[in-house]
């Protein structure tokens, strides 16, 4: 007896609690545009009441369960070509730009951007580079001390976009990296320790000295870690950050008639961060639900127009008026609840 | 194991006899409440083979593409790559099976030891909190010796230990650098520490069963404690304690959470126990979420698949043993 | 001089090495245990505050916060899985006790039992995920309470059928011989007097699935709201505690080992009294 009303009571006091519980959405995706959209998920809330729950589990997870239709909408980096995307009665568009930049653990350092070229991050990766102090580091950092570390590879252990961003670069700037594990979500790395999602491999990064790891660029910012400068042409290096990300964005976008899933990778701009890309949210193109379907039309329009302070100050570029334009233009096209649009 | 008697002959009797001057109404046999009760008690039994039964045909139908595809050197291939949607199951099965071997060499003697002390040393004051204390490491939850491993041991470690091993004994593949801290050792330390408390709580009731007339006369013939233990308690539960390792053995080739945190997750198979590794239990924790394919999918489950069969094998064989031994003892069943 | 000499003098030495040696391996243990629970306590304490327990999760970079729909989220898949895994259990017990006994079906549920109870929970996770996560189309708080309920059914057998068999048959006999049905035998003899016991089963379940985070990783999911609909993906503290604790984020880090030792309090005190109403049933009925 005194158990059932103890029963009774912890859950008046937990519905006391909840307050109004709104009815949420769910979506799965890529890790890295996570803490933007946790951020924006959460001021949207305290705005509206309606809760948008995002959990990152990776660009793999989100295209293969807004696929299933396990989700309400799906988060990669990846973007899927327009055969797929009919087949599957998807619809795919862009929600903010960002960087994948490599950092490393080095005790001691002064933290000033460690430069490299496009081959020697390939070989760090490949394994061939075996310590920090290694007489090709050191002719690119001519007078800076490096320790004599052991050299870390950290990468992903699940299905990735920010790996496709990574191992695109790697694939194109090395045949040794295209013959041997190539480009794509998830790869057959020869060397190093695998963590899950950017926060692992940061966290990793940060406990382990001597590692080195590719993390989207808010999962760096901060963390004293030391950066790496990469040489876009032979003597030029570009240190990430938002000028060289933003000159990548605006050359980029800058071509005229680019579609929607413009490729930003190794923007040929001086100046430019090559490892700069999009991220793409993933929703179905026939909405059951009317109501549910346009409060996620409401919370992307929200997120796309007014959300650019929180993006710019987490390191993510907002995308410029024109790209926003035609991403609704998508919806009005693409997006339907039982044959009627959905957007405006 | 049952040891207990059936219904003694009374019992049964008295169910199936009438009752003295019970009025007329449907007899007990006939009775339909009883035989509902009687029907569900053991619908619910049979429930519980066939959630055994279900979880194997489930796995092995869901396996069948990637058995299908790769055939049987699925299970010697060392391929994992997921671009070219070429899978094995050799990285992680070797993981799983070293990680929990260095966890049964330290935990096994280890787990013994303790067990001695608690049941042939310690006087009873210090003998109930420090047997409560064990069986505490055995409440804590799996995530937390993680964390636990991640934060602080590995770091430790990989100062200490790991450096160390790595400087004097690098020449040796076993013990090739460079060391990250997690990786194979790592996971293995961690797990003996899980499986330390089962193994100890196990043997030291195999040691409760040994009749203390054999302990007394080994001791008037002047054996020392440690020939007792040795000479004669050992051997005579040596089929029990064989059956506490393997109960650590299934544990430990189980474990998930632990493992994650702490063994590095690297498909590439290397001979070197300071370099990160996989298990079957973390590869799925990691990767099945988001399987990028129907074939990656199918392999993950049939590493799954793998992972349940052997681990049947081993409590199967571990319950065997206690059983052996518990008959031959007459002692009560765990 | 002692006789044998130079050889007891030998066995007297092995022998104080190895006592020696096994006093050293209990003290390991307690050493690890200590340590531990140490690191647990100290980094969890600091964590445990009042927006712990009634605010929602805050991203990261955001101040404050809490994992409050997330200590919700256990208890409703808790309570979720005792009511789909307790009654199966104490149904099977009682059939192995009453009904079975020795014969083959009753060999073969106690073996596969106790299989079950050791097995990877992880696989229970995988098993769950294609029967139900797949056909349902969504990751829901009711498949994380049928993997946790698979995990409790072999531990709630086990231990009704244990408690059930220290009713001495005699007692079964009084009743059957006043004419009560073998059905009423059990509900109201049997069950009645082994109350204490079978409530430490659904103790010792709650303790075994607490501090699982595996069989919910692709069942249950995760959410930062508070969800009260089973069927969408709920918060539970175990998985919210996994993403935090592998996230670089400091705060969030803090707050995973506030989550650890919360967990870590609920499954020792649930074993704790567990424990204790065993001692008592036992001391009391044998």
């Amino acid at each position: 007896m005194r158990l059932s009303r103890w029963l009774a009571v912890s859950v008046l006091v937990s519905v006391a609690f909840a307050g109004r519980a709104q009815g949420t959405a769910h979506g799965t995706g890529a890790t890295f545009p996570y803490p933007l959209y946790a951020r924006w998920a959460h001021d949207y809330r305290a705005r509206t009441g309606l809760s948008f729950n995002y959990q990152s589990l990776g660009s793999g997870a989100g295209l293969l369960q807004i696929r299933r239709g396990v989700v309400d909408f799906g988060g990669s980096e990846i973007p899927l070509g327009r055969e797929e995307l009919e087949r599957e009665g998807l619809v795919q568009f862009p929600m903010v730009a960002g960087a994948v930049v490599v950092v490393a653990n080095l005790p001691g350092d002064s933290g000033a951007p460690l430069r490299v070229s496009p081959a020697v991050l390939a070989d760090l990766f490949l394994g061939r580079i075996a310590r920090w102090d290694d007489d090709r580091l050191k002719a690119l950092n001519p007078g800076r001390p490096l320790p004599a570390l052991p050299v870390g590879p950290i990468v992903r252990a699940d299905g990735s976009g920010t790996t496709w961003l990574f191992t695109r670069y790697l694939s194109a700037k090395s045949p040794d990296w295209a013959k041997g594990p190539g480009a794509g979500a998830a790869v057959k790395w020869p060397r190093g320790a695998a963590a899950k999602g950017n926060e692992g491999v940061a966290s990793y990064v940060k406990e382990i000295p001597g590692a080195v790891g590719y993390v989207e660029y808010a999962y760096a910012a901060g963390r004293g870690f030391t950066w790496l400068s990469l040489e876009r042409e032979p003597g030029e290096f570009v240190e990430p950050g938002p000028a060289s990300v933003g000159r990548a964005l605006e050359r980029g976008l800058a071509l005229p008639g680019h579609p929607l899933e413009v490729d930003l990778l190794d923007v040929q701009a001086p100046g430019a961060w090559p490892l700069t890309g999009l991220t793409y949210i993933l929703v179905k193109a026939d909405q059951r639900d009317r109501k549910k379907g346009r409060a996620l039309l409401d919370f992307f329009h929200w997120c796309l127009v007014e959300g650019a302070p929180q993006a710019r100050e987490l390191g993510y570029f907002p995308l410029p008026p024109e790209m926003v334009s035609g991403v609704e233009a998508r919806w009005t096209e693409k997006i339907r609840c039982r044959g009627e649009r959905l957007w405006p | 194991m049952d040891g207990e008697d059936p219904l003694p002959r009374r019992t049964a009797v008295a169910l199936n006899a009438p009752p003295a001057g019970s009025p007329s109404g449907p007899s007990r046999r006939k009775d339909p409440v009883e035989a509902l009760f009687r029907g569900a008690t053991r619908s619910f039994a049979v429930l519980v083979l066939l959630l055994l039964g279900a979880i194997l045909v489930t796995l092995f139908v869901d396996a069948l593409p990637a058995f299908r595809a790769f055939g049987p050197s699925f299970f010697l291939s060392q391929e994992w790559d997921p671009v070219r949607d070429l899978y094995g199951a050799l990285p992680a099965a070797y993981g799983t099976v070293v990680s929990s071997l260095i966890a049964l060499l330290l935990a096994g003697p280890l787990g013994i030891g303790v067990a001695v002390f608690l049941s042939e040393m310690a006087p009873p004051w210090l003998s109930r909190p420090v047997g409560v204390a064990v069986e505490m490491l055995a409440a804590v939850p799996s995530i937390i010796y993680g964390m636990w491993g991640l934060f602080v041991l590995a770091p430790v470690l990989n100062r200490s230990l790991y450096a160390f091993l790595e400087e004097r004994l690098g020449f040796l593949p076993l013990f090739a650098g460079p060391s990250l801290g997690i990786g194979m050792l790592t996971g293995g330390i961690i797990l003996a520490i899980m499986i330390l408390p089962f193994v100890a709580s196990v043997s030291r009731d195999v040691f409760r069963l040994v009749p203390p007339l054999l302990k007394e006369s080994a001791y008037g013939l002047g054996a020392t404690r440690w020939e007792v233990i040795s000479q004669v308690m050992i051997p005579y539960g040596r089929t029990g304690l064989v059956g506490a390792i393997f109960l650590g053995l299934g544990r430990a080739l189980g474990e998930t959470m632990a493992a994650t945190f702490v063994i590095g997750n690297s498909h590439t198979l290397s001979a070197s126990l300071l370099s990160p590794s996989n298990t079957i239990a973390s590869t799925l924790a990691n990767e099945f979420s988001e399987a990028t394919s129907a074939l990656h999918l199918s392999s993950l489950v049939a590493l799954a698949f793998l992972l349940f069969l052997i681990t049947t094998a081993i409590l199967s064989l571990a319950k065997f043993l206690l059983w052996r031994m518990e008959k031959a003892l007459g002692g009560p069943s765990r | 001089m002692m006789p044998g000499g130079l050889r007891y003098l030998r066995r007297k030495a092995v022998n104080a090495l190895l006592l020696t040696l096994s006093a050293a391996s209990a003290l390991f243990g307690l050493v690890f245990l200590v340590w531990i629970l140490r690191e647990v306590i100290l980094r969890g304490a600091r964590a445990l505050n009042w927006a712990f327990f009634t605010e929602l999760p805050a991203p990261p970079g955001v101040a404050a916060g809490g994992m409050a729909n997330a200590l919700v989220g256990t208890l409703l898949l808790t309570f979720l899985a005792i009511a789909i895994g307790v009654p199966t259990g104490i149904l099977a017990g009682t059939y192995l006790a009453e009904y079975g006994r020795r014969n083959p079906l009753a060999r073969a549920v106690r073996f596969v039992s106790d299989i079950l109870a050791s097995s990877p929970s992880i696989v229970v996770g995988v098993f769950v995920y294609a029967i139900l996560v797949k056909p349902l189309g969504s990751f829901s708080g009711l498949s994380g309470s049928v993997a946790l309920a698979i995990l409790m059914i072999p531990v709630v057998t086990r231990t009704s059928e244990e408690m059930l068999r220290l009713v001495p048959d005699t007692l079964r006999e009084a009743a059957l011989a006043l004419g009560a049905p073998h059905w009423k035998v059990i509900v109201a003899v049997c069950y009645r007097r082994v109350l204490g016991g079978l409530a430490t089963g659904v103790l010792l379940a709650v303790a075994r699935v607490s501090g699982e985070t595996a069989p919910l990783l692709f069942t249950a999911l995760n959410n930062p709201y508070w969800n009260w609909n089973p069927l969408r993906p709920t918060g539970t503290l175990n998985v919210t505690l996994f993403n935090y604790a592998m996230s670089p984020y400091d705060d969030w880090r803090a707050k995973a080992w506030g989550a650890a030792l919360l967990i870590t309090l609920m499954v020792l005190a649930t074993t704790l009294v567990a424990r204790l109403v065993v001692s008592r049933t036992e001391i009391g009925r044998s």
